[in-house]
Parts: C-alpha cells; sequence; structure tokens
C-alpha cells in the first residue's frame, strides 16, 4: 500500500529565524523535481507548521509516513536531499539526524490543551483549523446554546484568566453579560510585555483561528458585536497569521454580520501596540485603543462595567481565549480534570534561562517545579548548579532550591513570594548573582512605569539605583532595610499591577538569598562572581609557567611579565572581561 | 443620596462624589496633590490614600466613588507612613530650592512637607535636569519642580479645550511636554500655571517681584473686557505684582491672557492720566471740566447745524454693560441719533 507522506517545517518565529523558510522551499523543490515528482510528488505535500516547543532544536521537521513518524532537528537546506532520498524515498530515516530522547521527554511530559494543535497544522490554512474539527464550538454554541449556557460551561471548568491576575473567566463573562448595554466589547489581550516570555505570540503565530474562535465564543456569552485583538507591533509574523485568519474567518461567514446564518454579528479588529508594557494593564490598553496615552485608570470603575469608550468590556488573554474552544468541545469536566482544585486546566510556560531545553510548554497545572526543569527542561546546562527560578517576569519573584517542589499553581506561588504570571520561566544557577537578577527586572519596571503615580515613577528607580550601588561596591549597611521598607510601600501605594508587584524581584531575592546581598555590602564580595565592580583578577605564582597566553588574550593590555616567569595582572588597568581566565591552561588565573 | 461611614463618623453625601469629596464635605481633611475639583480625578499623586473596610489594599479618595454603608479610615499608621514615604519620594527628585522658590508660601509640596516634617529624606539618587527653553514672555516652566500631577494637563484640556500640553516619555523620564517639545506657544490663559501645586509653573513677569511677605491682596473687576472677571491684585509698595482669581468668583477662578498677565499699564508713564484736547495738531492736558464743556459745546453746535444724525458715536467693550447702557442712552435720548455702536472686541 502506497502511503501518504506528510512533511510538516516549524516556522514559529524561532524556526523562520532558523532557516525553515528556506527548509520548507528545499523540500518543495527536491520532491517537485525530476524522478522523485514522478514517483512521489502526488503523495507528498510539505507544510509549514506553528511553534512546536523545543525552539532549541530548530529548524524541526517532521516526516510521517502512513502512522510513522520521525522528527529531524537542526535541519538545514543541505540535509533535504539525503532525507527525501533516503527517508521519502527508501523508507530508511536518517536516525542520526533524528531528535533524541530529550526531545521526547520535553514532550511526554507535557498536557496540551491550548498548544494541542499548535506545530501540528499549517496556522495559515483554516481548512487545516477545520479538519481538527475548529469551529465546530463556536457554530454549536451560536447556533444552539444560550449566552448563559456558555457562561455557565466556562465556569464549571474552572478557567482562569492566563495573564497573570488568575481572576476566574466565567465570572468576569457573568458580570459583563448581566450590564445592560447596547454596545459591549470584548478584548483579546496580546500585549505580551515580560522579557522572556513567548507564550502569546507562539500560540496566535501556531493557530490563531483557536483565538478568533474563543473571541466568538466569548463574544457571543457577553453580548458583544465587536472585538478587538491588542497585539504587539513587534510580533509582525503573528499579527500577518492573524491578519489572514481573520480574513479567511470573515469570508467563511465565522465572523461579520449574521455569523453562521444566525442573527449573531460580530467582528474583529487588530490593534497594534506601539511597544509600552504597562498598555497590558487592561486600563492602559483601552486608553491606548481610544487613542490616548496608555496610562492606567484607578479602578474601580472596572472595565467590565465601564470600559473602551466607557462601555462594558471584557478584557481576556490569548491563552485564556485559546483554551476556550477546547473547553466547549470537550466538555467543562475534560478541562477541569488538569490541575489543581482551585487552578484548573493547563499553564503554558515560556522556559529560558540556564536550562538545556529552552522553549515552550504546557503543563497541567499543579505540577511541581522540579519536573518542569529537571524531567521537561532536561535540567541545568553544562552540569552547573541551579539556584533559582524567576516567575512570573518583572512581577513575579525568584524560587530557591529547597523550593523547588512546589506545585506552579496561582496559590502555591503566590505564597512562596512569586507569581504564575503570564508564564515566563527564567532559570538561574550558580553564576547568575541575585542581586544583579534583581537589578535587571528594576531595569525594566523602571523604564517601563508610565510616570503616572510617584511611587512607581520614582520609587522604582530609587530602588534601582540602590541596587545599582550595591552591586558596584557601594552598599551600605541599612541598605537591605530600605529595600525591604520601601518595597513594601511601593506596592500597597501604586495605582496599576506594574507598581504593585515591580519590587517582587527585590523582596524575593533579599527573602531567599540575603547573603547575597549582605556579600557585596559588607564584604564588597559578588559570591557569583558577576559584579564586574566587585571583582578582582590575579595571577596564582605558583602555578603560573609564563606562556603568555593571557597577555596575548588581554585587550586593555594589563598583564606583564616576562617569558616563563609568573605573570603580573595590573588591577588599575584590568577591565575584568575574563579573557586570560578563559585561556589560562593551568588554572594560574583566579577570579575573586 | 449615600451614607457612609468616615472614620466612625456618619456623612450623606450625594451619590457619585467621591470618598475625597465626602470627608472633604465632612470637614475631614486628606492631603492630596494632584485633586483639583475643576478636574476629573487623576489619583497619580497617591496622597489621598485612605483604607476602605473589605478592600485588600489604600485606595486613592480622589478616584473612588462613595458607596452605600462604605467605611472609610482617612489616617491610620499605614496611611501616613504611605504619604511620608511619597513626599519622600517626591521631594528626593526635587530642588527643594524653597529660599528662592517664587512659590515659597503658597506652594502645597512645601507645605506638606512642613506639615509631615520631611528634614530627613531617606531617598537620594539622581534628579532631572532639564535645558530652559521657553522664550514666551508669560509663562514660566520650572520642570525640574514639576511633581507630574497632571493638573496643567487637564485644565488645559477639559476646561480650556487648548491641549498645549501632554505627558511625554516614560518612568522617571516622563515629563509635560508641548508637541514636538517646541517652545510653548498657546494661548497664555495661564489656567495651567494657577493650578500648579508647586513652583514648576509661574508666571514670568512675577520674577522675583514678591511672594506672600508684605503683600497685600486687593480684590478687583478685571477691566479689559465687559465680562468683569472677578481678580485679586497682589501689591507691594503699591505696585501690583501679580494678578490671580479665586475659585468662588463668577468666573470661577479662570483668567485670559491679559486679565492675568496684562497688568502692567496701571503703573506705565505712557498711560493717559487727564484728558487731552487738540489744538493746532497738538495734544494738550486738559481738566475734565474743560474736556466736557468742549464735548458738549460741539456736540450742542453739529446738532443745530446739521442734525442729529450727523453725529455717531462708539463706545468700547471695556467699559462694563451698566457704562455702555448710560452712554447709548445719552446718545439716543439726549443727542437724538441712533448711530450707537462699540467696538465689540478687545
Amino acid at each position: 500500500m502506497m502511503h501518504n507522506i506528510t512533511v510538516k517545517v516549524c516556522m514559529g518565529t524561532g524556526g523562520v529565524a532558523a532557516g525553515g523558510g528556506e527548509v520548507l522551499d528545499a523540500f518543495l523543490n527536491e520532491i517537485s523535481s525530476e524522478g522523485i515528482a514522478a514517483s512521489i510528488e502526488k503523495r507528498c505535500s510539505p507544510g509549514k507548521v506553528g511553534c512546536r516547543g523545543l525552539c532549541a532544536k530548530d529548524v524541526l521537521v517532521d516526516v510521517i509516513i502512513g502512522n510513522s513518524k520521525v522528527t529531524y532537528q537542526h535541519v538545514k537546506t543541505d540535509m533535504v536531499p539525503r532525507i527525501v532520498k533516503e527517508h521519502i524515498l527508501e523508507s530508511n530515516p536518517v536516525l542520526e539526524w533524528a531528535v533524541g530522547e530529550d526531545y521526547h521527554n520535553f514532550h511526554d511530559r507535557q498536557q496540551k490543551v491550548v498548544l494541542s494543535d499548535c506545530g501540528n497544522i499549517d496556522p495559515e490554512d483554516i481548512n487545516a483549523y477545520a479538519a481538527v474539527n475548529g469551529y465546530i464550538a463556536a457554530r454549536k454554541v451560536v447556533t444552539s446554546m444560550t449566552p448563559e449556557d456558555v457562561i455557565s460551561t466556562i465556569k464549571m471548568s474552572g478557567l482562569r484568566g492566563r495573564g497573570g491576575a488568575g481572576f476566574p473567566t466565567g465570572t468576569k463573562w457573568e458580570i459583563a453579560g448581566k450590564q445592560d448595554a447596547k454596545t459591549k466589547y470584548l478584548i483579546c489581550n496580546a500585549d505580551e510585555g515580560d522579557p522572556g516570555a513567548f507564550m502569546d505570540r507562539s500560540v496566535i503565530e501556531g493557530n490563531p483561528h483557536a483565538v478568533i474562535e474563543g473571541m466568538i465564543i466569548g463574544a457571543y456569552a457577553i453580548g458583544a458585536d465587536k472585538g478587538y485583538v491588542y497585539i504587539r507591533a513587534e510580533y509582525p509574523l503573528a499579527v500577518e497569521r492573524l491578519k489572514k485568519a481573520l480574513d479567511d474567518a470573515r469570508t467563511e461567514n465565522f465572523l461579520g454580520k449574521e455569523i453562521m446564518g444566525t442573527s449573531f454579528n460580530f467582528d474583529i479588529l487588530i490593534k497594534l501596540g506601539a511597544g509600552a508594557f504597562v498598555c497590558g494593564e487592561e486600563t492602559a490598553l483601552i486608553a491606548s485603543i481610544e487613542g490616548q496615552r496608555g496610562m492606567p485608570r484607578a479602578k474601580p470603575p472596572f472595565p467590565v462595567y465601564q470600559g473602551l469608550w466607557g462601555k462594558p468590556t471584557v478584557i481576556n488573554n490569548v491563552e485564556t481565549l485559546a483554551n476556550v474552544p477546547y473547553i466547549m468541545r470537550n466538555g467543562p469536566e475534560w478541562f477541569a480534570s488538569f490541575g489543581t482544585e482551585k487552578s484548573k486546566g493547563t499553564k503554558v510556560f515560556a522556559i529560558t534561562g540556564k536550562i538545556k531545553n529552552s522553549g515552550l510548554i504546557e503543563v497541567p497545572m499543579g505540577i511541581p517545579l522540579r519536573e518542569i526543569i529537571y524531567d521537561i527542561g532536561g535540567g541545568i546546562e553544562g552540569g552547573r548548579q541551579f539556584k533559582a527560578v524567576q516567575t512570573g517576569g518583572p512581577s513575579g519573584g525568584c524560587i530557591p532550591a529547597d523550593l523547588l517542589d512546589t506545585p506552579v499553581d496561582f496559590e502555591s506561588l503566590a505564597k512562596v513570594g512569586s507569581i504564575v504570571g503570564s508564564g515566563g520561566m527564567v532559570v538561574l544557577d550558580e553564576t547568575d548573582c541575585m542581586v544583579n537578577i534583581a537589578k535587571f527586572f528594576l531595569e525594566f519596571t523602571r523604564a517601563e512605569s508610565c510616570g503616572k503615580c510617584v511611587p512607581c515613577r520614582i520609587g522604582t528607580k530609587r530602588l534601582l539605583e540602590i541596587l545599582e550601588r550595591i552591586t558596584k561596591g557601594e552598599g551600605k549597611p541599612g541598605d537591605i532595610a530600605l529595600l525591604e521598607e520601601m518595597s513594601v510601600d511601593i506596592k500597597m501605594a501604586s495605582l496599576c499591577g506594574l507598581g504593585q508587584t515591580a519590587p517582587n524581584p527585590v523582596l524575593s531575592t533579599i527573602k531567599y538569598f540575603r547573603h547575597e546581598y549582605e556579600a557585596h555590602i559588607n564584604e564588597k564580595r559578588c559570591p557569583a562572581g558577576v559584579c564586574k565592580d566587585l571583582l578582582t583578577y590575579s595571577v596564582l605564582e605558583e602555578f603560573c609557567k609564563g606562556c603568555g597566553a593571557c597577555l596575548r588574550a588581554c585587550p586593555a593590555g594589563a598583564i606583564k611579565g616576562e617569558k616563563k616567569k609568573p605573570h603580573i595582572i595590573d588591577p588599575s588597568v584590568c577591565i575584568k572581561c575574563g579573557a586570560c581566565l578563559d585561556v589560562c591552561k593551568f588554572k594560574a588565573v583566579k577570579k575573586e | 443620596m449615600v451614607t457612609l461611614k468616615i472614620n466612625g463618623t456618619e456623612a450623606v453625601v450625594a451619590e457619585g462624589a467621591t470618598v475625597l469629596e465626602a470627608a472633604r464635605n465632612a470637614g475631614i481633611y486628606i492631603p492630596s496633590l494632584c485633586q483639583h475639583p475643576k478636574l476629573t480625578p487623576f489619583g497619580g499623586c497617591r496622597l489621598c490614600l485612605v483604607e476602605i473596610k473589605g478592600l485588600p489594599r489604600p485606595v486613592t479618595s480622589c478616584t473612588t466613588p462613595v458607596s452605600e454603608g462604605m467605611e472609610v479610615v482617612t489616617t491610620s499608621p499605614t496611611i501616613e507612613r504611605l504619604r511620608k514615604t511619597v513626599l519622600e519620594l517626591i521631594l528626593s527628585d526635587h530642588p527643594n530650592d524653597c529660599m528662592v522658590c517664587e512659590q515659597a508660601g503658597t506652594c502645597t509640596l512645601q507645605e506638606l512637607a512642613y506639615e509631615y516634617g520631611i528634614r530627613e529624606n531617606r531617598f537620594e539618587g539622581e534628579r532631572r535636569i532639564y535645558a530652559k527653553k521657553d522664550g514666551n514672555p508669560f509663562i514660566e516652566r520650572e520642570l525640574e519642580k514639576c511633581i507630574m500631577c497632571g493638573r496643567c494637563v487637564k485644565i488645559c484640556d477639559e476646561v480650556q479645550g487648548v491641549e498645549a500640553i501632554e505627558f511625554g516619555y516614560r518612568g522617571f523620564d516622563t515629563k509635560i511636554c508641548t508637541s514636538f517639545e517646541d517652545d510653548l506657544d498657546c494661548e497664555f490663559c495661564g489656567q495651567c500655571v494657577s493650578v500648579c501645586p508647586t513652583g514648576a509653573l509661574t508666571g514670568k513677569l512675577w520674577s522675583k517681584q514678591g511672594r506672600k511677605m508684605g503683600v497685600k491682596e486687593v480684590d478687583s473687576t478685571c477691566p479689559y473686557c465687559g465680562t468683569g472677571c472677578t481678580i485679586t491684585y497682589h501689591v507691594k509698595n503699591n505696585e501690583i505684582i501679580r494678578v490671580t482669581s479665586n475659585d468662588d468668583t463668577p468666573n470661577e477662578g479662570l483668567l485670559c491672557v491679559k486679565g492675568r498677565f496684562a497688568y502692567k499699564y496701571v503703573s506705565s508713564p505712557d498711560r493717559l492720566r487727564t484728558p487731552l484736547i487738540k489744538r493746532d495738531g497738538l495734544f494738550f492736558e486738559a481738566g475734565w471740566e474743560e474736556a466736557l464743556g468742549l464735548i458738549a459745546e460741539r456736540l450742542q453746535g453739529i446738532k443745530a447745524e446739521h442734525g442729529p444724525d450727523a453725529i455717531a458715536a462708539l463706545s468700547s467693550a471695556r467699559c462694563t454693560n451698566e457704562e455702555n447702557y448710560a452712554f447709548q442712552k445719552f446718545i439716543r435720548a439726549a443727542v437724538g441719533t441712533n448711530n450707537v455702536d462699540h467696538c465689540a472686541r478687545l
């Protein structure tokens, strides 16, 4: 029997950047070339798919013949002819290029709901989404369900907002549904701004129709006839795919007037964000759509009562909305069977930092951090020691090694001083300085504060200045106490979520790594060897052979010495780049 | 009406009022820098934070509407600590040059620093420094003293409808900007100056003329037009050094560029102090008796020779309604012509 052959080339942002487009072209050329075309062209369909998570191994290519699938990693165009010849024509997979055990470990421990079709279907083809039961839920909802039924289904599923705050989605929809207003709005918040987070981008790039279907269902439930997707302009591929998906959905009458033959009207506009992190805050986002400067305003009134143009407005995050079609299709009990009692379902995380398998994962809520980092993530790169994991981005906190068994859910992470947040997870190892990490996040929040309220505008600046002093060795006794005092006050007094959470990285690093702060302040020493101003490089005379390697490597001319005699580093000239340490074969350079 | 409890005492206010309004209504003081009765709430300075039973964190009373049965606490150790922190943060990015600041004595920030006894400041660090830019003759902008309360932006937008200024940049770098950061080029009504709680916006003409000490405030009516805005002259050594207008006036404290800034004519040496009579192409000073006598004589002469319609009269929009009424009555009844008009504009 002649099987159909499918080739799936990863074309998420990571895949495209690694050359996915060229690889796909190479497959298309190869199979249409003479000789090969005659035997397989009609049966073989190479196509693009969205992100499948393990970006570190891009370009990833699936070759599926009948029921047997082989995934290749790090595929380059020059590898394509051999894969086509040996695997596709002769059914001998090129196993030396196939993914290994870590790729399977990465996927096996995951539970995919939102990402279940990402990386499997062509995101630019509405029929591909339809082929995996796409838009069935929306059709069922608008043709045979009441808005109340939809809301109670979502409430039963226990779905909570995936943007960070974890507010119950069904409750939000219920309040909006009850508002007596002629015009209501549904906004999809795709202004993903946490450093290192790319969950929402990957979902839109990999399966834009799921988000659109979720929005149709949400709009029907609350009675909105207009929706917006507020998305960062820095996500060009996601925007392009979303635009195409919206056009295709309109053509199919999934959007527009009298959707699917009913009296329900709903359409979606794209609003590009100009890059301000604070516009992910819902009232600032609304101001931005209205053409105002993106500054948050005080709540109440909450947007669900008075939002865009003063009308009741529901704002849901991308991942939240992308969950909706799957819940409606498979039932709330199915969704609620994942996760914990209070945090149902799954959560997508972007794991980055000092981890082997960095990428995008989806896990059931309540999974211990340890499983994410060691089983899925493959542990720390280079066999170094794990130090902490930073969750929740600039609003989150650092969780140390002895709390690695903490389950990842809204309540448990809050209990240890961090948050689930939108799903960023940065893994830190022994070579990371925790004061420096706190400083990094404060640099971000200081720059992204909108400037409206005093505690955030000036408070984050002062926090950062103290951290900068400490990392330069100019820390003073009392600095830790001052950092703690002002952090608490900034959190309590700030207007919006940005300021109310900006000190979290400082508080959590002080809580778990106070000794590192103390070493910087009292001993003028950076235990992780990161803070340049606190480092000195010197040559250990007893080990130095006088080979001159360091002398040649030093870009500053700070090293002097005669051949075969111990060299000396002049600390007043040394720029602490570490080049000498890297080149010394005799471990004669000491960094402290 | 809504009944709520503020510091344990019952208060009744209209629905839609804010907690801050309710408290002030009840004579309870809550500090604030950004709130202004003419403007929509901003909620930026965070000084009016209060505790409301059932809410997990303090909220700004200026933005929170009252609700039935609400229980508000306007002062507590936590609230006072937060207010002090906020003030210290503001002052850590402020020139603190009250010695030479125009606003000293009428500065809300200075008053709050005094009230909270902020002599030492836990915070220190970089301060904003800006190059001076404005060449305009009216409004001095010392943006280093700006606390970003947004009152100037709001009054320009919400009351004056001009939108000459807006917030620019982000975070610590936020500042109040004109379009493209050009020199200020608006109608210079000075409404922004009147609501600025610090010395960031002052009148250029006021500079070094006098602050509070030795300054007498004299209420008057603006002579520029028939609107008759109530103004307050600030007088020192028998010289007008500044014009302001109080909120409780018919013009609600709002003035135009002339009323607010164009007061120097009062002591101008070029100002007419007596009537002038022209003889042989030259003006000669005269007394009122003489001048009015001449006018009466000439009017009578022209009327007798050519009839009343040979006379036309033009009065000024700078006169009051009453003066203009009397004038047209005189022309119509005494002179006998309807040829009377006024310049209708300034």
